[in-house]
């Protein structure tokens, strides 16, 4: 019996069987792509997405427990999301792979906590990994899309 | 050699024979292109050559070689062509070339491929000239069509305009009549001085937004008609092969299409990754262990130790001087003794290992994110059974790779090539690598030790200097010319201006072999040899008593290395170095890599007895600096990569397995773990140099020597923390 999902706003009855994880169903049946495979163990966030709002690992997440579930993907942030906007504004992205995990535990961690001290960032953020190395400007780009002042260098 | 114009499908005969020229044409010191070429179709690139097109709207988009996996070299690339082109910068967008090494060949290397550092240094010259052609052709059709003198002529911003009559048209009203224009045979080339893109904070990403919407396609994105994934079924151990599989259970899973022995291992076909997946965790495979490695890393390394401390060699394996000068036993003083061990590291990219392969027909076409298409070609033309000129790849984003996805032998695109082959009819296969997949597959950064022994005289600098280094060889199984040494064992310290500084030197290396494969990760030899060279220096101005800065300068000015006192200079004077530094420690760090020298002032202290790295002051002498907002992502980037190998990156094998499966075990930097990294460039008017890795060997060193004073505890072995 197929499962409804509620993606990006739109109910689509999908196929796969109800242990699959989300990620696999985004991925390969709603040709949702953006979300990522990185680990597949729930430790690099790369899958990251919106559940009712909270960020969830969609690798570690069956379709059977999202039933009713509003789910957000970065597709459905629609291009111009403030997030977004300062992502491009810093050129955040180096290979960009695990960009899309990063904007969503970003958006997450910004509709929770407008604005966002240093360690609330950290433990937002801590559980997506970048190899590229551009958590700086990860960093940054929050301030800036929190319309807090840049980071300033320490003395 | 002229490419030979026939049909795709080569006869066996043909392949024996083309391998062995491959082979034999390297060996002879022939140019491998036009082997490597063979079969390749002909290919119109239209009036402006192979790196331009201009469209009807005038839109520009430049052609990249190179494949971009985060380095920002299509950010750089697209601004040279501009530059010489002056184009309309918000109208150029970036276009990946096909796989084709006599067009799109590395000028430093002869084949496609992208690493080394080199993607702009070796195209500079060659998109200048094509931009600069392209900007005459325009000014030349304008000229014609105002009846104005061709100098009257000027292009800004993609409009070319001749002031005195108060005409102007866009590249695309001209194009029509540019086609028509010969290419100059020698364009001139603008003087620097006059840059109006390069150099500047306007040279940004081009694909950010693409990246930040989840539009950009990487190989694991890839969807085509009657695509199979595929996974494989990998053994425990390098060298293991398959003994026998029951597929049984998996030929019952749901999805499931179709189940095949390759040499890698057993391939589980299905119409989805989770499917695939579930079908390769119901096979049992037995394997053959009869080849394999089973030493521990504990193991190599004691062997390693064994081997530095004078342990006579076994046989085949010999020492192999690197540096010999003067009189080493005439140096008599202090002695000062150190070694340093060194684990093997996963480059551990975002994307695991991918390739999209399709066989048949005679044909066969590879989409992925391919860093040496030329190796790529010719590894499935081996497979497949065809000339590797006629291997289509269509070269994709790639989610990092760090030097993890070329190698001479495409590990990961040739397994998936011989699936595909399997499958044939040109079916797209796409393999995916799990996480476990990727970090147990080797490929690994060569575990490595050195020992070293510092005669200095009475004001404590480097009289006599013997080193001896022992690691695996990366160039072996290269289809290059050996000459021996394999440079990149020993690329640091030989060359190294403390060495130059030094009246006697001794320098060795030894290269022993196992069955784990090694390969170039991010910086290559600098990744060991800049943390001995740096962290030694460190010690012997501390036994001296000298300043760290002050030794460097004094050693520098005796070796007459001008940039390496340039930019610890920079480094030091923007780092207040000559301040306290409020409750941190620093320390200081200068390497040559690829061309470039970086200086790093790093600020660190200890929080609950691990290191805490904050403010990291980087200088960076890379010659023209192209982008420099991308220059500075490289060295935020570069140090993130370095400093998370320094700190945590540890590979082990138990009995020849690997240990780590995932990042749970292979720990990596996180956000909050991340310096805050300054970057300063050197002004320079020398042709642009790396700037990919240069900024990951030094952030090592610099940290350990920052730990050396702030504990007076030095560093011999890594990570620093161990988990």
């Amino acid at each position: 019996m197929a499962i409804i999902l509620d993606v990006n706003g739109k109910a689509s009855a999908v196929q796969a069987a109800p242990d699959t994880p989300l990620l696999w169903v985004l991925r390969d049946e709603l040709a949702l792509t953006g979300t990522k495979y990185g680990c597949g163990i729930g430790q690099c966030g790369a899958c990251t997405v919106l559940a009712d709002g909270q960020p969830i690992r969609a690798c570690l997440t069956p379709i059977s427990s999202l039933a009713g579930v509003k789910i957000a993907t970065i597709e459905g942030l629609g291009g111009a999301h403030p997030v977004q906007t300062a992502w491009v504004a810093h050129d955040v992205p180096q290979c960009g792979y695990c960009q899309s995990g990063q904007i969503m535990s970003a958006v997450a961690l910004l509709a929770k906590t407008p604005k966002p001290d240093d360690d609330a960032i950290d433990a937002a953020m801590d559980g997506n990994i970048c190899r590229c190395g551009t958590y700086q400007r990860i960093r940054a780009a929050i301030k800036d899309a929190a319309g807090l002042a840049p980071a300033q260098p320490a003395a | 050699m002229k490419t030979p114009a026939r049909p795709l499908n080569a006869t066996r005969r043909e392949l024996v024979v083309g391998a062995t020229l491959v082979g034999g044409a390297l060996l002879v010191g022939c140019s491998p292109v036009d082997l490597l070429s063979a079969g390749a179709a002909k290919h119109d690139f239209g009036a402006f050559g192979p790196f331009l097109k201009i469209a009807p709207d005038g839109a520009v988009t430049v052609v990249s070689k190179h494949i971009e996996f985060g380095q920002g070299n299509h950010a750089g690339l697209a601004a040279i062509v501009a530059e010489e082109l002056d184009a309309d910068w918000a109208k150029v967008t970036v276009e990946q070339a096909p796989a084709m090494a006599k067009v799109y060949g590395n000028n430093g290397m002869g084949v496609q491929l992208t690493g080394g550092s080199s993607a702009i240094s070796n195209s500079w010259g060659q998109l200048r000239a094509a931009g600069a052609s392209a900007r005459a052709m325009f000014v030349q059709a304008a000229a014609q069509r105002w009846r104005a003198p061709a100098s009257e002529i000027i292009v800004r911003d993609g409009v070319v305009s001749h002031v005195v009559s108060g005409r102007s048209a866009g590249f695309g009203e001209l194009l029509a009549d540019a086609a028509k224009i010969a290419p100059p045979a020698k364009p001139a080339l603008k003087d620097p001085k006059s840059f109006t893109l390069i150099g500047t904070e306007r040279v940004r990403r081009k694909d950010s937004a693409a990246k930040s919407q989840g539009r950009a396609r990487f190989t694991q994105d890839v969807q085509l008609p009657d695509m199979l994934v595929a996974m494989v079924a990998h053994p425990p151990r390098f060298g293991a092969k398959v003994a026998a599989y029951d597929a049984s259970a998996t030929a019952k899973a749901p999805g499931v299409v179709a189940v095949y022995q390759i040499p890698t291992g057993v391939a589980v076909l299905a119409h989805t990754t989770w499917a695939a997946r579930q079908g390769r965790d119901a096979l049992k495979v037995g394997w053959d262990e009869t080849k394999a490695e089973k030493r521990g890393s504990a193991q190599m390394l004691a062997e390693y130790k064994a081997l530095a401390a004078g342990q006579t060699p076994p046989e085949g394996l010999a020492w192999q001087s690197f540096e010999a000068k003067g009189d080493m036993a005439a140096a008599k003083g202090v002695v000062f003794e150190a070694s340093y061990d060194f684990p093997f590291l996963a480059h551990a990219a975002m994307e695991p290992m991918d390739c999209v392969a399709q066989v048949g027909f005679g044909k066969a076409k590879l989409t992925f994110g391919s860093q040496g298409q030329s190796l790529d070609q010719l590894n499935t033309a081996k497979i497949v059974g065809m000339l590797p000129g006629a291997v289509e790849i269509e070269t994709l984003f790639a989610g990092g790779s760090f030097g993890r996805r070329t190698n001479f032998q495409s590990d990961y695109a040739a397994e998936c090539v011989h699936i595909a082959k399997k499958v044939g009819k040109m079916r797209p296969v796409k393999l995916v690598w799990t996480r476990e997949d990727d970090m147990a597959a080797g490929y690994f950064r060569p575990m490595a030790h050195h020992a070293v022994r510092v005669v200095v005289d009475k004001d404590g600098y480097p009289l006599a200097w013997r080193h001896r280094v022992v690691t695996a060889s990366i160039m072996k199984g290269s289809p290059m010319p050996s000459k021996g040494l394999d440079d990149s064992t020993v690329e640091g310290v030989m060359g190294s201006p403390y060495l130059k500084a030094t009246p006697a030197v001794d320098g060795q290396v030894i290269m022993p072999e196992s069955g784990v494969p090694v390969l170039w990760w991010r910086s290559v030899g600098a990744t060991h040899t800049a943390f001995v060279m740096e962290h030694t220096i460190d010690q012997l101005a501390a036994k001296a008593g000298k300043d760290p800065v002050d030794y460097r300068r004094a050693l520098y000015r005796k070796a007459g290395a001008t940039r390496h006192l340039a930019v610890l200079d920079l480094a030091a004077a923007k780092a207040g170095w000559d301040r306290p530094a409020n409750g941190w420690s620093r320390g200081v760090a200068v390497h040559e890599s690829f061309g470039s020298v970086v200086a790093q002032v790093a600020e660190v202290k200890l929080v609950d007895g691990q290191p805490k790295v904050g403010r990291v002051i980087t200088a960076i002498d890379c010659g023209v600096a192209v982008a420099p907002d991308q220059i500075a992502a490289q060295m935020e980037g570069g140090t993130c990569y370095g400093l998370s190998a320094a700190l945590y990156g540890r590979i082990s094998l138990r009995d020849g397995a690997v240990e780590q499966t995932n990042f749970d075990g292979y720990r990596v930097l996180r956000n909050s773990e991340a310096p805050t990294v300054e970057t300063y460039i050197l002004p320079s008017g020398n042709p642009p140099s790396g700037v990919g890795e240069p900024g990951t060997p030094v952030i090592g060193p610099a940290v350990a020597n920052a730990l050396l004073a702030l504990t007076g505890k030095p560093t011999s072995a890594l990570p620093l923390v161990q988990t």
